[in-house]
């Protein structure tokens, strides 16, 4: 039972778009006829904290939460976001990190330095790690504001799951205006590594 | 077709299915969005109320007027309530009542972890407990059968672990149960002393009812496996359980308040070991330990925070915790921070600037607390800052309390600051009182409420003037300023602080994230001028920030809003609006 599910981190900060994320996931997910959770927590985290969901889908799903371990695949929308949630990851798993730093408050403050060589430490430990300039992408596309659609591309690829059911979610999902860009930005993050 | 909600949309979901017509709350993370869904529907009442209490008043008017009434508020809500909640229990419903209290284990969003069960035993109420979002909605409708046919209030027990989990769930239809009737009955709903006497003894009658059907009910289950080890537990941690022990036998209670004693009992005898897992307090453990039954809960779990899968695997099947990479790194932490551009940072800048004491209150203000603003010395529960404040005054005396503020937020100040305010006045305090009217309950994502004007489904209403209230509460001294303007707030903050009477200032200024406008100017760092003082990192916001190699500040303008506040702050001139 436990191997058939896939089990999907997304991690970011606050206001990043990792929500929009791993709805557009969980939907796919529905689509193709799997029993999904999905665990988000709202509140706190909302202003410039660390945030998490996590999607997970199979067969038959318990926990809406993954184990420590035991995610096959980390979505990080910030590379420090990568590093803090690191040990959820799987032994043979895949990490995805988008090139974006933002600087917490200690950091800003002094207090503490933001590790510098964070990705190349992480590529070290895992061997499937792959570094996305979303915004780049998003840019390129017409608008920065498709980065975590970008993103959401990669993932999908990641996963393995079709890009015409993942378009079917994002023309649902995402406003009417902004679609086109959207579905560009999509399909550019899911050619990235295919 | 099935479709994935959150918990709490499935409790709307699942209230409005039942033919719930009316639905009152105060907002309060895990929550809000039951009745900001709920107030979505055709043909329903849905209000922001001014606090739990009256929540919970509104909605034992409701039912006993006739209408099937669901009441939604955050943990520590329940304990505002807790007066009507106690004798209502009494009163019993006439159009079913379920009441959700959301507990919080780890406190993702709360100031305790109290665990609201406990109000179960000793409000008298049944407590039910769903596991996922599917549950959450039959259940929902569920406890308004259970209210009704039993006459109580019953409490609907969900964690944010529920509450912000999307699971599958299918759509019903929907009840159309209209109205009940309603004739007086004052034995039952007035409750003097000689009526209330006759009502406990209804109460306990129908306590030992709900005992009869809590062993026969379907929220209650066995799902045999292996009988060597039986798990007892509730809630989202039977998910957890039947994830990493899959094999185990399991009695999952989907009603928490009364247990099923037979049910336990005779579950207890078919294993070999049997172990309740609940998060928080053992609540069920001790009813079974006091019915004399051989028990293990707590020697293996913690009192403290949210329990998870490997927990659960750690602990009962001895399979150590993952270790993880070993990351030789140390990675910052990342705190929650005031948003650029608002309107309560510079206050906070300022009252530590001026060296105040500052009773603190909850809402987003309280980030005021932390690094680098570090601007209250306490904040204990919404409402607590005036009088917290007063009490200070009068333990200390009143040269104290010249340097002595309450900080409160106007959602939390109609909630439960205005009665404290009148204590101060009628008591003779001096304090100055500082309201941050931001024109919305920023915490919990924007609900309005009274002194907005606007109601639930955005309809315009006569709107409180907060103003005019404290002047009627006998306040003379009364200022209204622009917390981005620091030099008018550092005013009147030392000339009402040198006033020996009480004081009043409302910092006015919509939160940053309403109404957002296009930016008109643009400000960067003149790297002539920066001395690399960091004076500006003070303000603690993620617009600005320095840069190690040039010993300069700079603005970050993807993130900066030019609200004005650092310009005002540095004291060499060095930020300047971007010309043309
Ligand atoms: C009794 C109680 N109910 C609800 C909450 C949840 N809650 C925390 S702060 C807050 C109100 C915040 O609004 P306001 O005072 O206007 O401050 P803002 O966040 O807008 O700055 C609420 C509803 C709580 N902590 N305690």
């Amino acid at each position: 039972m436990q191997s058939q599910t896939t089990n999907i981190m997304i991690v970011g900060v606050g206001g990043q778009g990792t929500l929009l994320t791993s709805r557009i996931i969980a939907k796919v997910a529905v689509d193709m006829g799997h029993d999904v959770k999905v665990s988000e927590i709202h509140g706190m985290a909302q202003r410039g904290g660390s945030v998490v969901s996590q999607v997970r889908f199979g067969e038959k799903i318990y926990s809406p939460i993954i184990k420590k371990g035991d995610a096959d695949i980390i979505l990080a929308f910030e590379k420090l976001e990568a590093a803090r949630w690191l040990d959820y990851l799987k032994k043979d798993g895949m990490i995805l990190i988008n090139n974006a730093r933002v600087d917490p408050l200690p950091v800003m403050s002094g207090k503490a330095k933001y590790p510098e060589d964070i990705v190349d430490k992480i590529k070290q430990h895992v061997a499937k790690t792959r570094e996305v300039n979303a915004t780049d992408i998003a840019v390129a596309c017409g608008n920065a504001r498709a980065a975590n659609v970008a993103l959401v591309g990669v993932l999908s690829w990641a996963i393995g799951i079709p890009a015409d059911k993942v378009e079917n979610a994002i023309k649902e999902l995402v406003p009417a205006k902004a679609l086109d860009i959207n579905l560009r930005a999509f399909n550019e993050g899911y050619k990235l590594f295919s | 077709m099935k479709r994935l909600m959150i918990g709490n949309e499935a409790i709307a979901r699942g209230a409005y299915e039942a033919g719930a017509t009316v639905a009152t709350a105060y907002p309060g993370t895990p929550s809000t969005e039951i009745v900001t869904k709920f107030s979505t529907y055709d043909n329903v009442y849905a209000e922001w109320a001014p606090n739990e209490k009256v929540a919970l008043e509104v909605a034992a008017g409701a039912s006993i007027g006739g209408a099937r009434t669901l009441v939604t508020m955050k943990h520590v809500g329940v304990n505002v309530a807790a007066d009507p909640l106690y004798t209502f229990s009494y009163t019993g419903v006439n159009g079913g009542l379920v009441i959700v209290s959301a507990d919080d284990p780890g406190m993702h969003s709360s100031q305790n972890e109290q665990d609201n069960r406990g109000y179960g035993k000793f409000a008298k109420l049944p407590v039910i407990e769903p596991s996922d979002s599917l549950e959450a909605k039959d259940f929902t409708k569920l406890a308004f059968d259970i209210s009704e046919k039993f006459d109580t209030p019953v409490m609907l027990r969900i964690t944010t672990r529920l509450a912000h989990s999307q699971t599958l769930v299918e759509e019903g239809e929907c009840l159309e149960l209209g109205i009940k009737d309603y004739k007086k009955d004052a034995p039952k709903y007035v409750m003097l002393p000689g009526y209330a006497r006759g009502r406990h003894v209804e109460v306990e009658k129908r306590m030992l009812g709900l005992k009869e059907f809590a062993e026969t009910t379907d929220l209650n289950r066995i799902e045999w496996g292996d009988k060597s080890l039986g798990i007892i537990t509730s809630g989202v941690v039977y998910q957890y359980v039947k994830e990493v022990l899959p094999h185990v036998s399991v009695l999952k209670l989907g009603m928490v308040n009364p247990l099923p004693e037979k049910l336990i009992r005779s579950f207890a005898q078919e294993v070999d070991k049997l172990i309740v897992i609940e998060e928080l307090e053992p609540v069920i453990e001790d009813q079974i330990k006091a019915w004399g039954i051989k028990v293990e809960g707590k020697e293996h779990f913690s009192l403290i925070g949210e329990y998870s899968p490997e927990l659960i695997e750690e602990r009962i099947a001895g399979i150590q915790l993952n270790p993880g990479y070993g990351l030789d790194k140390q990675i910052p932490g990342r705190p929650p921070l005031m948003c650029p551009g608002c309107p309560h940072r510079g206050v906070f800048y300022t009252l530590r600037k001026m060296k105040l004491t500052v009773m603190g209150d909850i809402g987003c203000y309280t980030l005021g607390a932390l690094s680098p603003l570090e601007g209250m010395d306490a904040c204990i529960c919404m409402g607590a800052s005036i009088g917290t404040a007063l009490g200070m005054e009068k333990a200390r005396g009143e040269e104290f309390a010249g340097k002595l503020v309450a900080v409160i937020g106007d959602s939390t100040f109609v909630h439960s600051g205005i009665t404290a305010l009148i204590d101060v006045v009628y008591n003779q305090g001096t304090s100055t009182v500082l309201i941050l009217d931001n024109d919305t309950t920023a915490m919990t994502g924007h609900q309005d409420h009274p002194a907005t004007g606007v109601t639930i489904t955005r309809q315009e209403t006569r709107k409180l003037d907060i103003e005019a209230m404290v002047r009627a509460i006998g306040i003379n001294n009364i200022r209204v300023v622009d917390p981005l303007n620091l030099k008018e707030l550092e005013t009147a903050l030392k000339e009402e602080l040198g006033r020996r009477e009480p004081s009043v200032i409302i910092a006015k200024r919509p939160c940053a994230l309403l109404h957002k406008t296009p930016i008109k100017e643009r400000f960067y760092v003149d790297e002539e001028k920066c001395k690399g003082c960091k004076l500006c990192l003070k303000v603690g916001c993620t617009g600005i920030y320095f840069i190690d190699d040039d010993k300069k500040a700079a603005i970050n303008p993807n993130t900066c809003v030019s609200c004005g506040l650092c310009p005002q702050v540095c004291t060499f001139d060095a930020i300047k609006v971007v010309e043309g």
